[in-house]
C-alpha cells in the first residue's frame, strides 16, 4: 500500500508560524524541531552548568560552608538528571538527529513528524517540573540513580516530581527512537543503499535499536519505584521483604545503554565531521558500521559492571567483566579509524577540528579508565570513588560535550547562512580543552586516594587537588562566554557562508543555507559516496 | 560520487511536491509494541528474580484459584479469533459484519476486565500484603491497563466503520490492522503472563 503525502496536508506551509515564532509552535518541520531540541537542551545546559558550579564552589573546602548537605544533594541529583536526560540526549539524538537524518537519507521530513513534535514538546514541560520540584519541599536527594533505599527513605514529593520528570522524558525519548528508526530504514530516497548512507545514519539506527530496548524496562522500574513510595508495596524495600538489587538489575539494563545512547551518536557526528576538515575518505567505512552494531549488542548485556560491590555472584562479575572487555575492540576499531582519517589528511585547524580532536583525546583518556574499571579487582578498589566520576564525565563531557559544540561550529553556517567567528571558536576551545582536564584529571587521583563521590564534605588532606578541580570548573563555566557572545553575534551579524563553506559532500550541503522548508528544491540529490574527497574532485565541481 | 539530479528540472514551489511513499505507519506500530514488550519483560524479570531469590515470610497467602484466569484466557483467545473475523469482513466490504464482530470483541474485553476485577476482589490478599502480592498486582493491573485501551480503541474503531459517514472502509483498513496487531500483542501478553504467574 502507498500513501499520497501532499504537502498542503502534513506541513501546512500556511498555517505555521513564519519567523522566530515557528520556534515557539508546534512545528512539524524536521529543521525547526531540531533546533527546538538545541536550543532548549542548551538552556538546560546552563541549568546543569550552573549547578555543577555550585557543587565545585561546595567542594573547594572540605565543610559544607557553601550550602546545607541536604540541598547540596538536592543539587548534585539535579545537575545529574538535568545533564542527562535534558541536555546530552535531547541534543545528540534529538537536535542533530532531527535536522540532519531527513538529509542524510534525502528525505523531506521525519517519518511521522507529528509525533517527532509531540517528542519534543514533552522535554520543556517534564524539564520545568523537575526544576521547580527544588521549590515545592526540595528536589530529589537520591542521585541521578534514585536507588531504593534511599530514594525511599527521602522526602517524597521531590522524588515523585523526579520520576515523574524521567517517565515522560523516557516517552521522548522513545518517540524519537521509533521515528529515528521508521526514517533510516523506510524512508530512504529510492536507489540509495544502506551501506552509501552516512556514518552519523548508522549510529542513529543503532542508538535509536537501544532506546526502543531498554528505556522500557527503566520505564516500568520507576512505576514500581513510585508504587514503592506512594502505596508503601516493597518491591525494592528489603524492609518488607523487597529486592534492592533487582532495581539495581533493571535500572542499569537501561542506563549502561544509555551511555551509548549518550555516545554513539556522538561518534557519529565525528565521522561526519573528520573527513570534511581533513580532505580525506572516512577510513574503514564497514568495519565503522560493524563496530556499531556490535557496541549496540555488547551495550546490552554489560550492565552489571556497574554492580560488582552489589553482592554479585562471581559467574556474574565475571562475565560481565569478559563482555565488557569486549566492548573496548569495536571502541578502539572506532579510534583508530578516526586516526587514520586524520593519518596524511589536509586538515585545516579550524573550531570544529580542534574540538573533534579535543573529543578524541579525551575519550581515549575515559575509555582507558573504562576498562580498568571493569576489571572486578580494580573496580572493587575504586567503586564510588571520585574515580568513576572523572572516567564518567571524560566520556561524556570529555567525549559528548566536546562533539556537541564541535557539531555546532561544524553545521552553524547550515543552519544560518552565517559562519561563526572562527577566533573566538579557538579561544572557546582552548578554555574549554585546558578547564575540562584541569577539572577533572585529578579526580582520577581524589579517587584512587579513596575520596568518595556524592558527598559534601571529605577529608581536608584532598583540600589542595580538589581546589584546582574547581579552578578547572571555573574555566569550564569562563568559556561558556566567547560561545555565547560568538552565537549571538554571529546569528545576526556573522561572515554569509555560502551553500557549502567546507566543500563538503555529505547531502545537506547540497542545497541552500539555509535549507527551504522541504529540504530541496526539487528532487533529493542521490549520494552514492558521502565521503569522496580527494577522488574525482574535479568531476564532482 | 556525488550526482545532483537537476535533469528533472526544479520546481520552484515546494509545496507543489507531491510524492508517495510506501505506508509504513505499522513499521512504527510494530517498533512501539516491542518497546511496550520490553515494558512487560522487565516485569518479569523481576518477578521470577524475586521468585528465585527472595523468599516469602512465613504465613504469606500467595495461593491462586484458577478457574477466572482459565476462563479469561479463552475470552481474550476467542477475541483475536472474532477481531480477525471483523477485519475479514471489513476486507469484503461488508462493514455491518465487521461491526457486529467489533462489537463482539468489545464485550469479550470488557468480559475479561470484570473477571479480572472479581478476581481481585475475592483475592485473599491486598496489594501491600507481601511482594508476590505487589507484583501479582502490579503485573495484572499493568496488563489490565492494556486491555481498557485497547477495549477502548476497539470500541471507536467499531463506530468508525459504521456504514453512513464511517472512515473505515476496504480501502481504509489501517485503523483496524493497527488496533488488532495491539490486540494480538495483548493476548500475546496474557499467555505469558499466565503461564509464569499462575502456572508456574
Amino acid at each position: 500500500m502507498t500513501l499520497s503525502i501532499d504537502p498542503q496536508k502534513t506541513n501546512n506551509e500556511s498555517l505555521q508560524p513564519k519567523g522566530w515564532l515557528r520556534y515557539f509552535s508546534f512545528s512539524l518541520d524536521h529543521k525547526v524541531i531540531g533546533i527546538q531540541y538545541l536550543v532548549c537542551g542548551f538552556l538546560f545546559y546552563l541549568i546543569g552548568g550552573t549547578l555543577a558550579s555550585a557543587i565545585r564552589i561546595e567542594l573547594a573546602s572540605p565543610m559544607s560552608d557553601f550550602m546545607p548537605r541536604d540541598v547540596y544533594n538536592q543539587v548534585l541529583t539535579l545537575h545529574g538528571t538535568i545533564m542527562i536526560f535534558l541536555w546530552i540526549v535531547p541534543v545528540v539524538n534529538g537536535a542533530f538527529g532531527n535536522y540532519l537524518i531527513p538529509f542524510y537519507v534525502g528525505a523531506r521530513d521525519m517519518a511521522f513528524p507529528r509525533l517527532n513534535a509531540v517528542a519534543f514538546w514533552l522535554i520543556p514541560p517534564s524539564g520545568l517540573m523537575l526544576v521547580a520540584s527544588y521549590f515545592v519541599e526540595g528536589a530529589a536527594q537520591a542521585g541521578w540513580t534514585a536507588y531504593p533505599p534511599l530514594s525511599i527513605t527521602t522526602p517524597q514529593s521531590g522524588q515523585i516530581i523526579w520520576i515523574l520528570s524521567v517517565l515522560l522524558l523516557g516517552g521522548s525519548s522513545i518517540f524519537g527512537g521509533i521515528n529515528f528508526i521508521a526514517t533510516i530504514i523506510k524512508l530512504r530516497r529510492p536507489g540509495l543503499k544502506l551501506m552509501q548512507l552516512p556514518m552519523y545514519c548508522w549510529a542513529m539506527l543503532g542508538t535509536s535499536l537501544l532506546v526502543v530496548l531498554s528505556t522500557p524496562v527503566l520505564a516500568g522500574t520507576l512505576i514500581l519505584l513510585s508504587f514503592d513510595i506512594i502505596a508503601n508495596t516493597g518491591f525494592f524495600n528489603p524492609v518488607l521483604g523487597g529486592n534492592v538489587v533487582v532495581y539495581q538489575h533493571l535500572f542499569w539494563f537501561y542506563s549502561h545503554p544509555a551511555v551509548y545512547i549518550m555516545v554513539l551518536p556522538a561518534f557519529g557526528l565525528v565521522s561526519e565531521i573528520l573527513p570534511v576538515h581533513a580532505r580525506k575518505p572516512l577510513f574503514g567505512y564497514t568495519t565503522m558500521v560493524f563496530s556499531i552494531m556490535g557496541i549496540v549488542v555488547l551495550g546490552l548485556v554489560v550492565w552489571a559492571h556497574h554492580m560488582f560491590t552489589s553482592g554479585t555472584p562471581p559467574w556474574m562479575r565475571l562475565f560481565f567483566t569478559i563482555a565488557t572487555a569486549f566492548i573496548a575492540v569495536p571502541t578502539g576499531i572506532k579510534f583508530f579509524n578516526w586516526v587514520a582519517t586524520l593519518w596524511g589528511g589536509k586538515i585545516s585547524i579550524n573550531s570544529a577540528m580542534l574540538f573533534s580532536c579535543g573529543f578524541i583525546i579525551n575519550f581515549v583518556f575515559g575509555g582507558i579508565t573504562g576498562v580498568a574499571l571493569a576489571q572486578v579487582p580494580f573496580d572493587i578498589h575504586v567503586h564510588d570513588t571520585y574515580f568513576v566520576v572523572a572516567h564518567f564525565h571524560y566520556i561524556v563531557y570529555g567525549g559528548t560535550v566536546f562533539i556537541i559544540f564541535s557539531s555546532i561550529y561544524h553545521w552553524f553556517p547550515k543552519v544560518t547562512g552565517k559562519m561563526l567567528n572562527e577566533k573566538l571558536g579557538i579561544l572557546h576551545f582552548i578554555i574549554t580543552f585546558i578547564g575540562f582536564n584541569l577539572c577533572f584529571a585529578p579526580q582520577h587521583w581524589l579517587g584512587l586516594n579513596g575520596m568518595p563521590r556524592r558527598v559534601a564534605e571529605y577529608d581536608p588532606q584532598f583540600q589542595f587537588v580538589n581546589q584546582i578541580s574547581s579552578l578547572g570548573a571555573l574555566l569550564m563555566a569562563i568559556s561558556t562566554i566567547p560561545f555565547l557572545i560568538n552565537v549571538l553575534l554571529s546569528v545576526r551579524n556573522g561572515k554569509n557562508a555560502g551553500d557549502n563553506p567546507w566543500n563538503a559532500l555529505t547531502p545537506e550541503w547540497l542545497t541552500s543555507s539555509p535549507p527551504p522548508v522541504e529540504n530541496w528544491e526539487g528532487e533529493a540529490p542521490l549520494v552514492e559516496e558521502p565521503y569522496g574527497y580527494g577522488k574525482e574532485i574535479s568531476e564532482q565541481k | 560520487m556525488t550526482t545532483l539530479d537537476s535533469s528533472k528540472g526544479i520546481q520552484k514551489n515546494n509545496s507543489k511536491v507531491n510524492e508517495t511513499h510506501e505506508d509504513f505507519r505499522m513499521f512504527g506500530l510494530i517498533t512501539f509494541l516491542i518497546a511496550d514488550g520490553m515494558t512487560f519483560a522487565g516485569f518479569f524479570a523481576a518477578y521470577l528474580t524475586y521468585k528465585a531469590v527472595n523468599p516469602l515470610p512465613d504465613g504469606a497467602i500467595y495461593e491462586l484459584e484458577l478457574p477466572i484466569p482459565t476462563l479469561n484466557t479463552i475470552l481474550l483467545l476467542v477475541s483475536s479469533a472474532t477481531f480477525h473475523k471483523a477485519g475479514k469482513a471489513l476486507l469484503k466490504d461488508e462493514n455491518s459484519d465487521s461491526q457486529k464482530w467489533l462489537f463482539f470483541t468489545a464485550f469479550l474485553g470488557i468480559i475479561f476486565l470484570i473477571c479480572q476485577l472479581f478476581e481481585y476482589f475475592h483475592l485473599p490478599f491486598g496489594l501491600t500484603d507481601n511482594l508476590f502480592a505487589s507484583t501479582f498486582y502490579a503485573l495484572t493491573g499493568f496488563h489490565g491497563l492494556h486491555v481498557t485501551l485497547g477495549t477502548l480503541m476497539i470500541l471507536i474503531i467499531a463506530w468508525q466503520s459504521r456504514i453512513k459517514g464511517g472512515r473505515l472502509t476496504s480501502q481504509n483498513m489501517f485503523p483496524l490492522e493497527a488496533v488488532e496487531l495491539y490486540w494480538h500483542f495483548v493476548d500475546g501478553i496474557w499467555v505469558i503472563l499466565f503461564i509464569i504467574l499462575y502456572l508456574l
